[in-house]
């Protein structure tokens, strides 16, 4: 993974009105949401968004919906416009680009996958996932290849010359993302792309995503309502609430650093043994402990280290990294980790 | 004296009506009081009329009567008539090239041609050999009982009539469907060329051309028949699926990829729902304008009326009818098979 900031969101306001730049000004002036509304009954999407993305992870933006999540995606790619702000990817302006240059934005750099899928029903699956081509003008002998080969790595070998509608949801996002990939675009969008799929399907789709990700290591940003879906796939973690950033960071470290009460709130019921990592509870040390029971990965989660120990409450482990030692971990350690920070807070209060 | 001669020497108008005073044509109604010598005396408060123009103009003659509106508006047609003429005509004048030359190949191209013609064509467009059969039987018992040649006429016009409606109504559906100002100052348009009776159209048309012209009937039916393929073609556009159109821009599609790729195929099920709409409404009018020459089965229907021959009107009748549901059939398959191949 390269530190390069591939993306970079910089100051980024968006109010939705008919004036918003008198509005802006109302905003900046430290007017909050509500009394914007009842004053100059404007609304206030977005206020003051700094991220930064690094080429080759996953970001994601997490909130609930009316938080703005959806219109800060779509800001990337300039389907919505913003008020103030910049955009920079790869160091150049977004905003400042003309209409042959975005849409050269949109047809080279970046893709998008949809919530509702948003596939073409008169054309067939094949088609659909060739769309980004044949949009650059290329002819179907020359598209063909390309999109098959996309679509046999999402899984729907001998599915192209299906109709959408002839197809399960979860297959219909497959295409989606088969067409995001055929543009074989560095940048991939991916607005809620799994919310409107069932438990099971949503689980594959990740794991697919993962998968893919290991082997193209492309920049996504992906918009997520759901916290367990953000903690599995995020590389850096968003956390947005009406309109600002609340939070941002490494996933593990807002779970056991929580800074608002917000996301206190958020993660109180997730399986944090499933989530949190032995890298981030570990105690960073090389002497080798005198009683180790044994050795676990650097990121193996905290439920597989519980099952190893076979509920020993005093056992130690080494952790291993690349067959170094980087560190120890106490089953005590551990489950102090498990106790949710909200109930920490309690006791204190 | 009249009741609102008060109104008119209140606001001091009485020189500005004594100038209009005139021995004139009387009215019926006054030339009878003065025959019986009725003198007018005070009207009761139950017996005030409306301050309509007439009304006005009794108290004041200088005040102008209602027919004046009418015969203003007729002045009026006609002095702009022969200017709106030179620019028209021409304009028009291909309309009467095709109707001719549609009448014209229809009649002159032998039946054992044009039936199976039509067949095909129906064939084509429905992939059903049912409705085939069925087309087929009522071509032929309209040419068994001799009117062939009034339903090919008919068939014709409408044909040409219909076509124009869609290679006008659906460019501009398309563009209102772009513009909401466009919207906006068409939809009055089409509401009030839906709505006024038929036979309110001919009346200015006739005066603008000459009724031997075919183009005169024509342009009845496509203002008449053009409504519903506009509606629709807008209405079709407009509810292509949001997130579909967010795709299309996403992936940088031009506006021309969008409208020729996305927006048209999808609007199809209902620019042809406008175009099933518009083929039933050109047959509806094209019986109405035999009025003025067109030629066809409302000819007979127009005989039957006019000289009482109860039979020919009844199987004119008939005749337009079993047009009418094959016209009606054949185009609803057609879309039917559309809508299949894009479910959702």
């Amino acid at each position: 993974m390269s530190d390069d900031i591939k993306i970079s969101i910089k100051k980024l306001y968006k109010i939705f009105g008919d004036d918003p730049q008198t509005a802006l000004e109302a905003v900046q002036g430290g007017m909050g949401k509500a009394e914007l509304l009842e004053k100059h009954n404007h609304v206030l999407g977005l206020q003051d968004i700094n991220i930064d993305m690094r080429a080759g992870e996953i970001t994601v933006i997490m909130g609930l919906s009316g938080s703005g999540k959806s219109t800060l995606i779509r800001h990337l790619n300039r389907l919505i416009e913003p008020t103030s702000g910049s955009i920079l990817i790869d160091g150049e302006d977004v905003l400042a680009y003309d209409e042959e240059r975005l849409r050269r934005l949109r047809r080279e750099w970046m893709s998008m996958v949809f919530q509702k899928f948003a596939l073409l029903p008169h054309r067939t699956v094949l088609e659909n996932a060739a769309l980004p081509l044949w949009v650059r003008g290329f002819k179907e002998e020359e598209f063909e290849g390309e999109a098959t080969k996309w679509l046999d790595r999402v899984g729907l070998e001998g599915q192209g010359s299906q109709y959408p509608h002839q197809l399960s949801g979860g297959m219909q996002q497959r295409v989606g993302i088969a067409r995001a990939l055929t543009s074989n675009s560095p940048v991939m969008l991916m607005d809620e792309a799994f919310s409107a799929l069932d438990p099971l399907i949503r689980t594959d789709m990740q794991d697919l995503l993962l998968d893919l990700q290991k082997e193209l290591h492309k920049t996504i940003v992906f918009i997520t309502h759901d916290l367990d879906e953000a903690l599995k796939l995020a590389d850096h973690l968003v956390i947005l609430k009406d309109g600002f950033v609340v939070q941002q960071g490494e996933p593990q470290e807002i779970l056991l650093n929580p800074n608002d009460p917000y996301i206190v709130d958020f993660i109180s019921d997730i399986n944090r043994a499933r989530v949190l990592r032995v890298r981030s509870v570990m105690e960073k040390t090389t002497s080798v402990p005198e009683h180790s029971q044994g050795e676990v990965a650097i990121d193996d989660n905290l439920e597989s280290v519980i099952a190893k120990s076979g509920g020993a409450t005093d056992a130690i482990y080494q952790v291993m990294r690349d067959g170094q030692q980087a560190g120890i971990i106490s089953m005590k350690d551990l489950m102090k980790a498990l106790v949710p920070t909200e109930a920490a807070t309690r006791e204190v209060r | 004296m009249a009741t609102y001669d008060v109104v008119f020497s209140k606001l001091g108008l009485e020189d500005w009506c004594s100038q209009g005073e005139t021995s004139g044509p009387l009215s019926m109604k006054d030339l009878l009081a003065r025959t019986r010598g009725e003198s007018e005396t005070d009207t009761s408060i139950w017996e005030v009329p409306f301050p309509s123009m007439d009304a006005l103009n009794e108290a004041c003659s200088s005040f102008p009567q209602s027919r004046e509106l009418t015969k203003g508006l007729e002045n009026g047609f006609l002095s702009i008539k022969d200017s709106l003429s030179i620019f028209l005509d021409p304009l028009t004048q291909p309309l009467s090239w095709f109707l001719d030359g549609a009448l014209h190949v229809m009649l002159a191209t032998p039946w054992w041609i044009v039936i199976p013609l039509l067949l095909a064509v129906v064939q084509l467009v429905t992939k059903s050999w049912k409705l085939v059969a069925f087309v087929g039987i009522s071509i032929c018992a309209l040419a068994f009982i001799d009117h062939y040649e009034y339903a090919m006429q008919t068939l014709a016009i409408i044909f040409v009539c219909a076509f124009l409606c869609v290679l006008l109504g659906v460019p501009i559906g398309i563009a209102m469907s772009r513009s909401d100002t466009l919207q906006r100052f068409t939809i009055p348009v089409l509401d009030m060329l839906q709505t006024l009776p038929p036979f309110v159209y001919l009346i200015p048309l006739i005066f603008l051309f000459s009724v031997t012209e075919s183009k005169l009937y024509g342009i009845a039916i496509i203002l008449y028949a053009i409504v519903p393929v506009i509606r629709l073609t807008n209405l079709g556009i407009r509810l292509v699926d949001q997130d579909v159109i967010e795709a299309a821009d996403a992936f940088g599609m031009t506006d021309r990829q969008k409208l020729y790729r996305v927006q048209i195929p999808l609007a199809l099920p209902n620019i042809m729902a406008g175009v099933n709409q518009t083929i039933m409404m050109s047959l509806a009018m094209v019986v109405i304008a035999s009025l003025v020459s067109a030629p066809g089965l409302g000819v007979l229907v127009l005989r039957g009326i006019r000289n009482l021959e109860l039979g020919v009107g009844l199987v004119a009748g008939l005749g337009i009818v079993i047009l009418a549901v094959i016209l009606d059939r054949v185009t609803k398959m057609s879309l039917a098979r559309i809508n299949a191949s894009q479910k959702n």
